[in-house]
Formats: C-alpha cells, structure tokens, sequence
C-alpha cells in the first residue's frame, strides 16, 4: 500500500513540475527530487497550491557541504564539483505524505539559493541557520542575519573545512579587566578514527 | 502628554520566565507589544557537528541533552534514524518498552510544562504538584538506565536491556525512621512493571487535581482564554507540530497518522483544541496526560504476558553478552570492534521522526558509509515555534508574552542544538 501511494505521488509529482523536475528517486520509503537552483521558488509554489500535492507544512530546510562526502558516490548522486545544497522536507497534513526536495547551489564560493519565506513562513529562521551556519545566501530573505552562532562571529562553522575545535577562545583578562578574544589553545584530537570500509567488507560469502 | 511613547525592552537572558537562556527584545507602544525579536543561540553547542565526529554509538547521550526535559524521544528519533538506514528489525519487545517510556516521558516533560508554565502566570502551587510526580517518573529512568535524566536507554536494535524486576528501596535515616520507610516503600515491593502499574492508577486522580486548581480558577482563565490564537491554516504555515498544531484544531498526531513502533496496536484518543488560543493548548496538554496513562496500561499488560529479547542479536550492531563475549572468540571481536571502530552504516540519506511531546522532533541523518554520521540535522518542534513568537505575541501586553513562552513549552536545550 505504501509503495503504491508513493508512485501515486511520484506520479502526479512528474505531471505537475515536467521539466522542472531533475531527478526522482525512491528510497527507504521516502521519495526525494532534485531541483534547480533558479527554480525552487516556482517548485514550492506548485508543491504547496497544486491540488494533488497541497504541501501545506515545511518540516524542515538544512543546508549541507558535500565537499568530503566522497567521490564516487557523489557522482551516484550528480553532484559532484558542487559542494553546497539546501533541504527541504516537506510534510502534507491534509494528504498525510512527506517529500524531500535538495537543491544545488551552483557556486562554491558564494553559494545562492532562492529564499522561499514567502511561501512557507516557518522557512524564515530555517533559512537564517542555514546562512548562519553554511553562509547559503538566501536572496529576497526578509531579515538575513545570524541566528544561533555568537554576536560578531566569523565563519561558518558547520563547513567540512571549519575545525570543530573552532579558531577563537574567548576569557576573561584580569589585566584589561573585560573579556578578549584569543586564538583556540586546543590541540584538535580525535579519538575514535573515521573509517570508511570497502564494499563487502567482512562478508565471507563472496 | 509624553511625546514618545515607542521603546525598545530587553528581556531576559536571564529571567525566570525566559525558561533557559532566551533572550528577547521587545518592541513596545506603552504595554502593548509591537514587535518581539527572539535572540536565540546561547546555548548553542553545535551538536550537529560533534556528531559528526563521533561514532553513532558516542551520540546517542548528546541527544539527551537536547531536549533535557523528555530524554528518551529524542533518542528514539535518532535510533529510528540510524535503524531505517541499517534495515535492522527492533524485537517486539524493545518496542514496547520504547512506546511505553516514550509515554512516560510525554507525561515528564507536560509535568514540567504544567509546572512551568503555571509559576509564570502566576500559580505557585502547580509547580510543587508537577515535581511530586516527576519523581516517581525519574525512578523509573533511574531503575532501568542508572540515570535519572539523561539515560542513553535506547541504542540502535532496541533498548540497553530489559525492565528490572526490583526496584531500589528508601533507607531508614534521621528524618525517616522504620515505620515510614516501610509506608514509603510499599509501593517498590515488586518489580518496575508493578511500580509504574502503581503509578498509572494513582495518576488520573493526580491529574484531577491539576484540573481542579486551575481549569476553572478564574485567574488562569483571565490569562490564558484568547491568548496568542493561531488559525489552523496560520499554524500549518508557520511549521506547529504536536499540541501547538492539535490546539488550533488539526487533527495530526504522527502516533496515528504515520505510526511507528506499535502505536498502531494501542488505543488511544487524539485531543483537539477549537479556538487555537493558549487555554485550548492547555486543555490539549492535560488529555494527553490522561491518553499517555493509558497507554502505559496497555503496555505493561502487555509487557507482562510477553517476555522476550529487547536487543536485536545482530552482533554486528548490538553488543554481545558479557558471558557470550568472555567464551566466543567471535562475539569477542564483535565487542572489540563494536566499542572501538563502531559499526557502520551504508551510504544514504532518511529522515526519521516522531511525535515528540512538543510536536514533531526528526532526525535527518545522511551516511557516506562511515563509522560516522555524514550529516546530522535535528529538527526541533521548539525552533518552528519559537519563530512564530513574534506573530503570536504581536498587539498583546507584556504578561502575555510570558504566557505565550510558557504555553509554547520552549527549552532551549532543542532549540539552540
């Protein structure tokens, strides 16, 4: 039943976007599209006022860095050479489906995405931690500014290439008798290594 | 006459009715509020990132602290998570036990609300109730985990191990002599199961009270009745989930409308509000407190006739026995690598959520085929609604700003991450 609900929605999903649609795909039961940078706006447009679709709730937006995913899944994926993309998941009360929509941006360096405030009003401090913490500029955003990081901050600390022990401390100087900001004193260390196995990894059967 | 009456208020960080560390700046015309601009992040850790640098294992007590007022359904999201991607099947049981602390925590975090939200607007009594019955809750955490809040309880394949069948007992001391101790621990005779059995018959009694002192008592009325109304197209549109969205008359509860686990097998009701106002959120609230009672009940009925693993036995994901790892070399090496590679998860992307206590709490989680996450969002139902605090709380005074932070049932432990 659930799979049969789900071409269902894939189905009106292909009719109502045509070739706004880049790619679609099915996996764990949930339905994910793919969709162009300069046409998120018109997209979540269609997805929320279309009949069949009525998309009425954004769950959540996140932006990602792709940068170290790895490179032969990326390519799976066709994003390779682009690092930054914005989530969205979508979720209809009405129709009881959910959807996940990613979007690309086409610049590494200055990564832009349509801001779609105007739609689904919830996107608006969404869209700010997705600024705040991968710099994603959302243009025509009502009020862009940092959200969860501190007043003054520099960077953006959820990139791959931020160091998680950050690069500024912050104490309190008797001499100066206020609080200065200085280089991190951390070393970086890491506990447990990142490993990533081959393909069949332990499996004695081939 | 002044000339001026515009000003700007900063409220908080530090203020007992900004429940943790929000601090808002308000924009006021005499006593009415204008504009309200949440500052949000002081207690920002960046979890987000610190799981990525950590093995799923090591991550599931940061979910804890989250939401530091209903531990254990954050954990669940992010086990589901992590479950969906590996495609392990949760024995029957753990997901019992899993639906039946999920309802013990629902009732943990509206008991802290009710308590919270009660002293802001002015009720001091509902806090000391509240925390009367919290107690018992938490040594339930404590008799199956050892903590009393942050219980790292679920783990990816079912729960850390089963429900005990002794419960810790009050020592006589100084305050308490003999006859006391055995009055105060008539009730932990028997195994947890029994104690919670206890506890849902005492309950709905407890609940009465609650009602008793505050759903008609004018004064609670006076501050709450159209108070911050949400229409349910407004509320659909500004992302409310859980009783936020409930309030306002939509009738979405995940628990029956996607249901995981086995809430598909429990009866239950779904409250909904009329008017979307702070009092209807309130009424909401405290039928769940009766709805989660009962399906405790149901659980331990059912948890007593079904003993069974609680762990799937897939040593691969799950630790093995300590006897089974002391005798076979193999379950040794699953140990040994479990505990220092950790497992690992194949490449992909999901999204998993559940019907948190304040509204929808999902993980989603994207693994690149390492020991590691690629990419963790937590999707907190506070952060959706703290950002609709500015429409809410727009044309109301001052005071009702604070019954609209404590009907929103914020904590900032999910919202900054």
């Amino acid at each position: 039943m659930l799979t049969t609900r789900l071409e269902n929605l894939a189905e009106s999903l292909r009719n109502a976007l045509g070739d706004k649609l880049v790619s679609i795909q099915v996996r764990y039961g949930e339905l994910t599209i793919n969709v162009l940078a300069e046409d998120i706006f018109a997209v979540s447009k269609m997805l929320r006022d279309k009949n069949t679709l009525t998309f009425d709730t954004l769950i959540d937006l996140c932006g990602i860095d792709y940068s170290t995913y790895g490179d032969d899944l990326s390519e799976k994926n066709n994003f390779k050479n682009r690092h930054f993309a914005v989530i969205y998941h979508l979720l209809s009360v009405d129709r009881n489906h959910r959807l996940r929509v990613r979007v690309l941006a086409e610049n590494n360096d200055f990564p832009v995405v349509d801001s779609i405030t105007d739609i689904w009003p919830v996107a608006n401090w969404f869209e700010r931690e997705a600024f705040d913490l991968y710099g994603i500029v959302f243009t025509y955003h009502p009020d862009l500014r940092r959200i969860l990081t501190d007043y003054g901050f520099i960077g953006n600390p959820f990139r791959k290439d931020f160091p998680i022990t950050g690069h500024v401390e912050m104490r309190y100087d008797a001499e100066q008798k206020r609080v200065v900001y200085q280089p991190v004193t951390i070393e970086p260390r890491e506990i447990t290594p990142l490993v990533i196995r081959e393909e069949n990894y332990g499996n004695c059967e081939s | 006459m002044a000339e001026i009456r515009n000003y700007t208020m900063n409220f908080g960080p530090q203020h007992p009715a900004a429940h943790g560390v929000l601090r808002l700046v308000l924009e006021l015309d005499g006593e009415v509020v204008l504009r309200a601009d949440p500052h949000i992040g002081l207690l920002h850790r960046a979890t987000e990132k610190l799981a990525e640098n950590k093995t799923y294992i090591q991550s599931v007590p940061y979910m804890d602290r989250l939401d530091y007022v209903s531990m254990m359904v954050n954990e669940h999201a992010y086990v589901m998570a992590i479950e969906k991607l590996l495609q392990v099947e949760v024995p029957i049981r753990a997901q019992y036990i899993r639906v039946m602390f999920d309802e013990i925590t629902r009732i943990l975090n509206h008991l802290l609300w009710i308590g919270a939200h009660a002293l802001d607007v002015g009720a001091m009594t509902m806090f000391l109730y509240a925390f009367r019955e919290r107690e018992d809750l938490m040594d339930c955490y404590e008799a199956v985990s050892g903590a009393r809040l942050h219980a790292a309880y679920y783990r990816p394949g079912g729960v850390y191990r089963d429900l005990p069948d002794t419960m810790p007992q009050y020592q006589p001391s100084k305050i308490h002599n003999q006859k006391q101790t055995r009055l105060r621990n008539a009730n932990r005779e028997g195994s947890l199961l029994d104690f919670i059995d206890d506890f849902t018959n005492r309950f709905p009694k407890y609940v009465d009270e609650y009602e008793t002192l505050l759903t008609d008592n004018r004064i609670w009325k006076q501050r709450l009745v159209d108070i911050g109304i949400v229409s349910p197209e407004r509320a659909k549109a500004l992302g409310f989930t859980g009783p936020m969205l409930r309030g306002s008359g939509v009738e979405w509860d995940l628990r029956r409308k996607q249901p995981y686990e086995v809430y598909d097998r429990l009866d239950f009701d779904i409250p909904v509000g009329v008017n979307g106002d702070c009092y209807d959120r309130y009424l909401v609230r405290m039928e769940e407190f009766r709805q989660s009672n009962r399906i405790i009940k149901q659980c331990i009925d059912w948890l007593r006739k079904n003993p069974g693993p609680v762990i799937t036995d897939n040593h691969k994901i799950a630790p093995p026995s300590r006897v089974d790892m002391k005798q076979n070399m193999e379950e040794m090496i699953h140990h040994f690598k479990l505990f220092t590679e950790g497992f690992h998860v194949p490449p992909g992307e999901t999204y998993a959520a559940v019907e948190h206590p304040k509204g929808e709490f999902g993980i989603y989680l994207v693994s690149n085929g390492a020991n590691k996450p690629y990419r963790l969002k937590i999707r907190a139902p506070g952060f959706a609604h703290l950002a609709a605090l500015d429409e809410m709380s727009r044309g109301h005074m001052i005071s009702d700003v604070v019954a609209i932070i404590g009907t929103q049932d914020i904590v900032f432990g999910e919202i900054d991450r």
